[in-house]
């Protein structure tokens, strides 16, 4: 059977959890992959609690069914650790990247993982200093990038810097503020 | 040819860019708003010269396709779900007038529950308004098949749908090459209309009323007219795979040579099934897939030809019948076999209603049902409702 | 493909598409026969105010220069509007059984 690299991201309407989805996956094209990045939709609320999922292949990608087994899960907001049971289905020796003030060690207890890799990245004091908004999404990217190591980080680096030219077109404190920010989350990602 | 990432949307809007019509008028509904938002961005940035028409309604959407048709331009829409159920009178005005209408769909279930997601009811209900249809199965397909159905619409005058699921393809990204503009452009040719309500040297009347004395002689003339489109779309799909190297048969087989059963199923799950096969080949069991891209007109012959070397099928149908008899791909595809000599013992999974995931151990619990079927040599269940709670 | 109108047609004849594919093929259909009062206008009366050739739904009056020249019987159902909008002071057309 063909190798999957599957994802997926929890956040809450509007913290861009798709938008995260779609920039990963294009980023992991540009490295020659192929790539599938598509949201599980329900009634669209803010605040509301989203997910989003990648499945990447080194060829065709046939399957179009949810991702139930991800080999990574990155949760942009710590809020729904209460609420959500983020590590379901969750792959043995995976990782779970978590947008958190706490310290690894605490997020790995508290979700009580044993066999995937915890990291933790402060994605909200990032957006916060740096966008002056809590955006954490695109700064998940980096830590994403280097927890997971699916990408290669130069060219994915340039892929979604590309892509956020396209969508802030013309407005580039936006899309300098998140390369910046996306290469401090790169640098400060703690993993236990 | 140029690889891009494109949810389904995406990519349905930018063959419609690329074969830019004369004409589109379009009510946006989930989740098919995004082709018309998109392609009415490219009638803003000036990529196309369509005259982009805003209605009420989308009965309004394909009346107003119907006229520009009738005037003799290359005209397209997009809907779903409730938009092809209020499209459902015009559709027959669109075909019954030989109008080669294009509509990139979204396969979205029909309320009520109200839902939003994907099955196949929607293109089902209107199987008999006589207009072809194609179900993909995945974006790279969708960009190609608008563009293979335009040209064969064109070829023999008879409108087309060519649909995808659901948020499973209408909002997934992926991967997919596509052709320049200019490739588009010499493959689809210029439109040259059989009739245009502008030809003002030829003038001629629209629509009229046609009663008891010439109405079935009308409508035995588009029947026969359908015949045609099944040799005139293999010659478009193979043109098509001389262009891009995708090559998209009514009918497609997936390691059937030597398969004791097999699934026939459409949409996306026909390419997850797929893997499944993959899966179980590997563990040496003999099981193949059959893919309904067509389903209008039948390719009855392919299918019979296909089905008839299995000891058991079973049908995958992604919208019920109401008759208490399974779904439609299910009853049509008894029907084409009952002439047959050799034919296989055929049961029916109705899956998937309101978008319900199907999962790959779905599928694989299927083959084993139907492996069991071939091994006893006679059905235990004809009709199975697969993935809902209270059945077994 | 022309139409044909002496005989009924069939499925492999009709132009594709539920069309006639030539203009004015109403005047091979004379509906003359279908009158059971017949309108018979009178030169003498008339003032030409053309208030019948306006109103008549079949076309059937008959003009030429801006006068009326008679009543085309061909197409003439005998529906009587000529007759009832004619200026009762002209009253220039009578309906008048056509049973012999």
């Amino acid at each position: 059977m063909q190798q999957y690299f599957e994802v997926r991201w929890h956040g809450r309407g509007g913290q861009g959890a798709k938008t995260a989805a779609l920039l990963f996956g294009e980023a992991a094209m540009e490295t020659g992959k192929y790539i599938q990045a598509f949201p599980e939709y329900g009634p669209e609320r803010t605040g509301a609690p989203v997910k989003a999922y990648n499945r990447l292949s080194d060829g065709p990608i046939r399957i179009h069914t949810q991702v139930t087994d991800p080999d990574v899960v990155v949760v942009l907001d710590a809020s729904l650790l209460e609420s959500i049971n983020v590590t379901e289905g969750l792959k043995k020796g995976g990782a779970i990247l978590v947008n958190t003030q706490e310290k690894a060690e605490v997020i790995k207890k508290k979700l009580g993982v044993t066999d995937a890799k915890v990291a933790v990245v402060d994605a909200t004091k990032i957006a916060v200093e740096i966008l002056k908004r809590n955006v954490p999404n695109t700064v998940m990217l980096g830590a994403m990038v280097k927890v997971t190591g699916a990408l290669e980080w130069d060219s994915a680096l340039a892929s979604i810097e590309a892509k956020l030219s396209e969508k802030f077109r013309g407005r580039k404190e936006i899309i300098e503020g998140n390369v910046k920010a996306i290469k401090k989350a790169y640098d400060e990602v703690e993993v236990a | 040819m140029k690889t891009v990432a494109k949810t389904g949307n995406e990519a349905m809007a930018y063959a419609m860019k690329q074969i830019n019509p004369d004409v589109v008028a379009a009510y946006p509904i989930t989740p098919a708003t995004e082709v018309v938002q998109i392609f009415s961005n490219y009638v803003a940035d000036g990529e196309v010269d369509t005259e982009f028409v805003a209605v009420e309604s989308e009965h309004s959407a394909l009346s107003a396709c119907v006229g520009a048709s009738i005037a003799g331009g290359r005209v397209m829409t997009s809907t779903s779900s409730q938009g092809l159920a209020l499209m459902h009178e015009i559709l027959y005005i669109a075909a019954g007038n030989r109008l080669p209408i294009v509509i990139a769909l979204v396969n979205r279930s029909l309320s009520a529950p109200i839902n939003i997601h994907c099955d196949h009811s929607d293109t089902m209900g209107s199987r008999e308004a006589g207009w072809m249809h194609l179900y993909c199965a995945n974006s790279q397909e969708a960009y190609d098949s608008l563009i293979i159905a335009l040209k064969t619409a064109e070829a023999t005058a008879v409108p087309a749908i060519v649909s995808t699921d659901a948020f499973i393809l209408s909002h997934a990204m992926e991967r997919l090459e596509v052709l320049e503009d200019s490739d588009v452009q010499n493959f689809i040719g210029e439109y040259r209309p059989r009739f245009s309500a502008l030809d003002l040297e030829n003038p001629k009347t629209y629509g009229p009323l046609d009663l008891q004395d010439y109405f079935f002689e009308h409508k035995r003339a588009q029947i026969d007219d359908f015949s045609k489109v099944l040799d005139a779309y293999d010659k478009a799909a193979k043109d098509y795979a001389e262009l891009s190297g995708r090559y998209y048969p009514a009918l497609e087989e997936y390691k059937t040579e030597d398969a004791d059963v097999a699934i026939f199923a459409a949409g996306s799950t026909a390419d997850t099934a797929k893997e499944v096969v993959d899966d179980l080949r590997d563990q040496g069991r003999k099981v193949g897939l059959v893919r309904m891209r067509m389903w209008r007109p039948l390719p009855v012959e392919q299918i019979k030809k296909a089905l008839t070397k299995f000891k058991a099928v079973a049908v995958m149908d992604r919208s019920d019948t109401m008759a208490d008899f399974g779904g439609p791909v299910f009853l049509e595809t008894r029907g084409m076999l009952y002439d047959s000599e050799e034919k296989p013992l055929i049961t029916d999974y109705v899956y998937g209603l309101g978008g319900r995931n199907i999962k790959l151990t779905d599928i694989a619990r299927v083959y084993d049902d139907i492996e069991q079927v071939a091994k006893a040599g006679k059905i235990e269940k004809l009709i199975t409702y697969l993935g809902v709670r209270g059945e077994e | 493909m022309s139409m044909k109108f002496d005989k009924l047609m069939t499925w492999k004849e009709l132009p594709a598409g539920c069309l006639i594919d030539e203009p004015s093929t109403s005047l091979r259909f004379k509906t003359g026969d279908w009158r059971s009062m017949r309108p018979v206008w009178d030169s003498e009366k008339c003032i030409h105010c053309l208030f019948c050739w306006i109103s008549c739904p079949d076309s059937a009056i008959k003009v030429e220069n801006e006068k009326i020249t008679g009543i085309d019987y061909n197409y003439c159902k005998g529906c009587g509007i000529c007759a009832s909008i004619c200026p009762p002071k002209a009253s220039a057309i009578e309906m008048i059984r056509e049973e012999k």
